[in-house]
Formats: structure tokens, C-alpha cells, sequence
């Protein structure tokens, strides 16, 4: 076939197929990914992706960007050191509920504190899908996960309520239904100086949909569909997420705060006046 | 390449050792520093956030030691140099990331002021516990290079020495201060700019599409790309082949593994530093490193006093550790001695080499102060009369 | 969208590249032109993927390739494919 996926020039095609399973929502979400960068107006060699570890973990691997797979938890604070090296750059995470959220949770909400320069997009499947299935700070109450054989009965994190608190000044959620929209917020959160985030649930149909029944792929794909509602401005504080309950998609928070690089510019060259060298990064 | 005199505070300074570390790594060309504070380190990056925004440099203090010992890894993929400091509790959350280093090979520089262990231990006083968790503290096989000063003046010059060998070897560079030497105030001199010697990262001339990122070549050390310039590069903590791409299985990972360990192996010759003082005659050798180096040296002077025949071996490099000099030494000296601020960790690996060649007596201690020079003393004039030559006379030249 | 357009035949190109494919129905689903079904046929894989039935209703939105999870499958304005 001599007609070429217009995304195959963002991705490593020399790794295809991915390990992602059948039904995963994970490759829809680098779908969206890459068509938010394509009209985000930066030039790719522009645009680093940082992972961490897992099956979310694996994204960086696949796209043809800068991209870097670090450790378990960690991305952020590799994309922080990053950024704060060369400020041209546009430093995306992506990541999983797990990575993000349980092992790395004190390093997003620091990020989002210091409101640093970065786009953190979470794939949320509510499982480590890595390892088999396991019960991560987002499962549901009640839902089955390998190490919550009974039902999980923690309360998950709410997370667009927890960005929010942290000081994000982007908050949107969507599925990997909702591919235009997802597309659309992953570029407007690109593009918006300080710490954005998006949250993208997904469906894992082996490890998270097959132990609670909720279906292969495409049913979790419908369900979404058909249990998301559009709440744009939605009060984060209502947005958290019951098992097999409503899913309140949207655009929550956007909001202009100075960004770790504009408060450091703002206060060095009060202080040292013409003595501070604008800082531009360290090449 | 010469240093930037922008970072270089040229002259005669009266220090400590961290404030000299500090401007050693802003004489080595070191413009991003990522910490968390931690006594008795806390005093470098303390001098350093106060002394970046005026030559160019960001200092960010994270949220702990996993996250600085990560983010100097971003800044470095980023281009540029970069160190964290911390102390033991610090190291030991740190380890993760030394891993990282080691496989992806980043330049990068950990300093690590030392402090009693186990855990919070004496926080304010002085050890040398950190040795082998320098060496061996991240899972999996990798090698790194370690530096011990033992003055405010070697601060300043092993941090320089720390970021060159990073960029040279691409590997973590530990650089295995002490409480004493980090709060210690001498007579520090800082050169002019054109005379220090700062090794540049090592880039690719390759056009992106032909840059393969962990193509080695004859020199084991493949050469950098940074993010931005448009290789649209991958890089994985996974075992990876030449692409930087996941290779999953053994003959990959033999690969990969073979040239991180090789690489230092190979080149430790040139890596080694020592500090030798009468060893060519000596029927005791002292081997010290550190603080303890500058205690022993008393005690090496009132051995002498009496009139044996005692030499001083001081470790600069820690790791690689000089295998190859103590085994030759073996050869003619009677015994070994070898104070530290723990209970035996450089000593396993000098038992090891020497392999029983030589007798060898450790001198342990706790940390919370230094030696005694009169243990040390005593220690050496056992070794002078309990040890045989064990028919090698011959042997010694 | 204007109601014309329909009878002007396909203004769109939908692509399949079955070896990518693994079968998860995400395209089939979500056409809202109801192009796509499940073939009888497997891939190497041994997954059933999908074949355009309606490819004249075709209107090149992409869709497909926004939900295909696995790059295997993209929808393109004719004008475009023969540009």
C-alpha cells in the first residue's frame, strides 16, 4: 500500500507493532498526542516526551520525538531538570495513574506547586497493567484488582481536584473516547506557560476490564461513552470517580499564574539587578 | 578546553570544604544543581544557590534526593553539566538514579559529604560508611568512579576533576567527601581560568538519521546528542541495543552491560590517582583515603620516630580501586594497614586483591570522630611485628 | 455539514494496514459513516480486521485513525491522496 498513516512520521516505525494489548486505549491516547503536537505551533525537534515506567511507560519509546524512558515514578522530575536546561524546549510527560500518581504522587504535586513549565498527561487505566493488574491510588472502590482480590475499599485520588489544589493552571479530563477533544486539550495544554494536566481514562480490557467484567476494549470504549458527560468548568471537588459511575469529562481549570521560570526571572532580576544574567538556559 | 572565567573566583580563599566544592564545580563548568538539603552537605548548595544567578546557572531545591538525583540527569540530556549533593541518607535514595546514570551513561556528579550511619546516625559527625554503597549501592552491574579528598584544596580540585571524568567516561562520578573535610577551613587557591583544564561533553558529529546513540566505536564511550537539536533520539533505563531502543535478551544485555563495566575496567590505569609517600622501602604500607589519611599521617610519623620502615598509600580514586599497584606492592611489603571511618569496607577489597600476599590489618572505627593517631600507631607497630615477609625477599626487586 | 454532499460520491479514502492491526473493532464502531465491518479473513496475527463494506460513504474525517489504537488505519480526503 503505497498511501502512508500521516502519523507514522511521529513514530518509531522501526518498533511497530507496539506490546500494547488489543482494545488498550493507550495508542489512541498517542493518536491524540500527536495530533495535538502537530498543530501546537512548536517544531517537533522542539518537543521532548519523558515516560516512566510501565505500559503508559512505554509511549515515549514509540514516538519519534526526543524521548526519554526513566525510571519508575520519576518523569517529572527528569522532565524538570530538563526544561530548566534548555527553556526552549516543550517538556511533555506522559505516564500512567501508578507511575504518575502512587510511586511518583509527591513529585506531580511539587511540580505542580512550583507550577514548573511542564504538560503532564496521565493515562489513567485504574490498574498497573505492567505487572499484572494491581491495585493503583485511582482504582475504584470495589473494583477487583490482583492485590485487592475482595474489592478495593481505598478511596482513590480525584485527580483533576488534585492538580487543582497543587496549583495546576490547566486541569482537563477526557477518555480515549473522546479523541478530539482529547487532541484538543493535550495542544492547549502544550501550549500554556506552567504546570498542565490532562487526564485521559483508558481502558485496559486485559488486567483491569476482563477481572471486573467490564468487557473487552470496545465495551469499555462504548461505556465510556455512554456514562461520560461534558462539564466544562466542572467543580473539580465533584469530579472524582465511582466504579462503573459517571465520568464528568472537560476542560476544569485554566487560569494564569507566573510559571517557576517567570517567578525565578522576576526575583533575580529584582535582586541582582544589572547584575543578573538573564537565565536562558545553560548551552 | 579551558574553563569560563565567569564561574572562576580566582585566587587565595580561606574555606570550607563544601563552599570549595561548590566553586569547584563552578570552575568545571557545572550551570545546573539540583538538592535537597541534608547535613553536613547542606553548605554546598546553600553557596551555590547563592552564587548561580549571577554566572548563568539554575539551582533548584527538589522535593527529595530522588528527584535531584534524577533531575540532574534531565538538565544533562538537556546540555548541561551537572552535579547533586547530599549525604548519606541522601545517597542511599539517590542509588536509584546512580543506576540510571550508569545506563544511560549520563555525565553526572554526586557529592556525598559523609555522616555516621546507619540511617540518621550522628548527622553532624564524621564517617566513611559510604564506600561500598558508593560502589554497589544501585542493583545490577555497572561501574563508577570515585574521588576522596582530604582537604578543603582537594574539594575544590576533585569536584573539577569529578566533572571531567564524568564527560570523559560518561559515567556518575561520586565524589566521597566527609564531614571533617566538608567543614574544615584552610587556604584554598583557585587558579586563573586559562589554567584550569575543563573537559567539554563529547558530541556527535554525525547528521541526525546516522547518530546511533550507543554506538561505541574503539573508544567504549559513545558520543552525546542533546535534546533539541533535532535527532529525535530514544533513550531507556531497559537494556538497549546501539539505537537506544529495548533490547530484550541475554546477548543484548551481555552487550550492553559488558561495555558499562569495560569501560572503567579497561581504563583504570588512567582513571587511578594515588598518593604515595615512601612505600619503595616500606616493610608497613598505610593505605588511607579521606580524613583518615590526614590521621594516619601522624601516626605513620610516630612509627617513624621509632624507626620502622612504614609507608603512606593515600586513595584518591577510590573506585576503580588500584588493584594492579597494591598487588605489586604485596610483593615486598610485609603488611598492610588501613584505617577508616567504618568497620572494614576499602579493607575487604585491599584482603581481596592482595590475596594474602601480605598481611592486613584493618583499623575500624565507628565515625562520630576521627582516629586516634595512637591506634593507628599501635595498630602499625603490631603489623611490624606479627607479620612475616613469607619468603618474598627475593621477590622485592 | 451540508446535505449535498452525500450524493457526490466518496469524498474520502479510508487505508487499512492489516499487519498492524489487532482487531480491537475501535474504527468499525466509531465510523459515523458506517464504512467499516469485520472481514471473514485473519491477519498473520490471527486477528479479524476490518474492511471498508461502504467505501463510497466515506467522508475522509479520520476518525478511524484518531481511535485505532494500533496506527492501522487512517481516513483521508480524496483531493488529498491525489494531491
Amino acid at each position: 500500500m503505497s498511501r502512508v498513516n500521516p502519523v507514522n512520521q511521529y513514530l518509531r516505525m522501526d518498533r511497530m507493532p507496539h506490546i500494547w494489548c488489543s482494545g488498550c486505549g493507550l495508542g489512541t491516547t498517542v493518536n491524540c498526542f500527536i495530533r495535538a503536537i502537530e498543530n501546537c505551533g512548536y517544531p517537533r525537534e522542539q518537543i521532548s516526551i519523558v515516560s516512566g515506567i510501565g505500559c503508559t511507560g512505554r509511549v515515549a519509546g514509540y514516538l519519534k520525538l526526543d524521548s526519554f524512558h526513566t525510571t519508575h515514578g520519576r518523569p517529572i522530575p527528569f522532565a524538570t531538570g530538563l526544561k530548566l536546561a534548555n527553556p526552549k524546549l516543550k517538556v511533555v510527560v506522559i505516564s500512567g495513574d501508578g507511575d504518575l500518581f502512587a510511586i511518583g504522587g509527591n513529585h506531580f504535586i511539587h511540580a505542580a506547586r512550583r507550577n514548573m513549565d511542564l504538560t503532564v498527561v496521565c493515562v489513567n487505566n485504574f490498574t498497573y497493567g505492567m505487572t499484572g493488574g494491581q491495585l493503583t491510588p485511582t482504582t475504584p472502590i470495589d473494583a477487583i484488582s490482583s492485590t485487592s482480590p475482595y474489592g478495593n475499599f481505598e478511596e482513590p485520588f480525584n485527580l483533576p481536584f488534585l492538580a487543582e489544589s497543587a496549583g495546576a493552571v490547566y486541569v482537563a479530563r477526557w477518555t480515549t473516547y473522546h479523541v478530539k477533544q482529547a487532541a484538543r486539550s493535550i495542544r492547549e495544554a502544550i501550549q500554556k506557560n506552567g504546570l498542565s494536566f490532562v487526564e485521559i481514562i483508558s481502558p485496559c480490557p486485559t488486567l483491569y476490564g476482563r477481572r471486573n467484567k467490564l468487557g473487552d476494549g470496545l465495551a469499555m470504549m462504548k461505556a465510556f461513552k455512554e456514562n461520560s458527560a461534558i462539564v466544562n468548568g466542572a467543580d473539580t471537588r465533584e469530579v472524582g470517580l465511582d466504579f462503573k459511575g459517571k465520568i464528568v469529562c472537560g476542560k476544569f481549570i485554566d487560569r494564569e499564574k507566573p510559571s517557576f521560570l517567570d517567578m525565578y526571572h522576576t526575583t533575580m532580576a529584582e535582586r541582582f539587578g544589572p547584575f543578573y544574567e538573564p537565565y536562558e538556559g545553560v548551552q | 578546553m579551558k574553563a569560563d572565567p565567569k564561574g572562576v573566583l580566582t585566587g587565595a580563599h580561606f574555606l570550607d570544604g563544601d563552599h570549595a566544592c561548590c566553586e569547584g564545580a563552578l570552575s568545571a563548568g557545572c550551570r545546573f544543581v539540583a538538592g535537597y538539603p541534608i547535613t553536613p552537605s547542606t553548605e554546598v548548595v546553600e553557596r551555590i544557590a547563592a552564587r548561580f544567578p549571577s554566572v548563568g546557572g539554575m539551582f533548584i531545591q527538589m522535593e527529595d534526593e530522588i528527584a535531584s538525583s534524577i533531575a540532574i540527569q534531565g538538565a544533562v540530556w538537556g546540555g548541561a553539566k551537572a552535579m547533586t549533593v547530599t549525604s548519606g541518607p541522601g545517597l542511599s535514595l539517590m542509588m536509584e538514579h546512580v543506576g540510571l546514570a550508569a545506563m544511560l551513561e549520563t555525565p553526572c556528579v554526586f557529592v556525598d559529604v559523609q555522616r555516621s550511619g546507619p540511617s540518621t546516625g550522628l548527622p553532624t559527625m564524621p564517617a566513611q560508611g559510604d564506600m561500598m554503597q558508593a560502589r554497589w549501592g544501585s542493583h545490577g552491574d555497572y561501574e563508577i568512579i570515585a574521588l576522596c579528598p582530604n582537604s578543603p584544596q582537594e574539594c575544590y580540585d576533585l569536584t573539577i576533576a569529578a566533572f571531567n571524568l564524568a564527560e570523559e567516561y560518561r559515567v556518575p562520578v561520586m565524589l566521597m567527601m566527609d564531614e571533617c573535610v566538608g567543614h574544615m577551613t584552610e587556604k584554598v587557591i583557585i587558579p586563573k581560568a586559562e589554567d584550569i583544564e575543563v573537559t567539554p561533553r563529547r558530541y556527535t558529529t554525525q547528521k541526525p538519521g546516522k547518530y546511533l546513540p550507543y554506538q561505541a566505536g574503539r573508544s567504549e564511550i559513545p558520543l552525546m546528542v542533546k535534546a533539541g537539536d533535532g535527532y529525535l533520539f530514544h533513550v531507556t533505563g531497559l537494556t538497549h541495543d546501539e539505537r537506544g531502543y529495548p533490547a530484550m535478551n541475554a546477548e543484548a544485555h551481555d552487550r550492553c552491560v559488558r561495555r558499562l563495566v569495560e569501560k572503567i575496567r579497561n581504563n583504570a590505569r588512567r582513571i587511578i590517582r594515588l598518593e604515595e609517600t615512601d612505600t619503595a622501602d616500606a616493610e608497613v604500607v598505610v593505605v588511607s583515603y579521606g580524613i583518615t589519611s590526614r590521621v594516619a599521617g601522624k601516626a605513620i610519623q610516630m612509627a617513624r620516630a621509632d624507626g620502622l620502615k612504614v609507608g603512606h598509600l593515600r586513595l584518591i580514586t577510590a573506585w576503580p580501586f588500584p588493584e594492579k599497584r597494591l598487588r605489586t606492592l604485596a610483593s615486598h611489603v610485609k603488611a598492610f594497614v588501613l584505617p577508616e571511618l567504618n568497620f572494614g569496607q576499602m579493607f575487604l577489597e585491599l584482603q581481596r586483591v592482595i590475596e594474602g600476599k601480605s598481611s592486613c590489618y584493618p583499623v575500624p572505627h565507628a565515625g562520630g570522630t576521627v582516629h586516634e593517631p595512637e591506634a593507628i600507631y599501635q595498630r602499625i607497630l603490631y603489623a611490624a611485628r606479627h607479620s612475616r615477609l613469607k619468603d618474598k625477599k627475593e621477590v622485592a626487586r | 455539514m451540508s446535505d449535498g454532499k452525500k450524493s457526490r460520491g466518496p469524498r474520502g479514502v479510508v487505508t487499512i494496514n492489516a499487519e498492524l492491526c489487532k482487531g480491537c473493532g475501535f474504527c468499525i464502531e466509531f465510523c459515523p459513516s458506517g464504512v467499516l465491518a469485520f472481514s471473514d479473513t485473519f491477519n498473520d496475527k490471527g486477528y479479524h480486521t476490518p474492511q471498508a463494506v461502504r467505501p463510497e460513504a466515506c467522508t475522509g474525517c479520520d476518525l478511524c485513525g484518531a481511535y485505532c489504537p494500533d496506527f492501522a488505519i487512517f481516513g483521508m480526503l480524496k483531493e488529498k491522496v491525489v494531491a
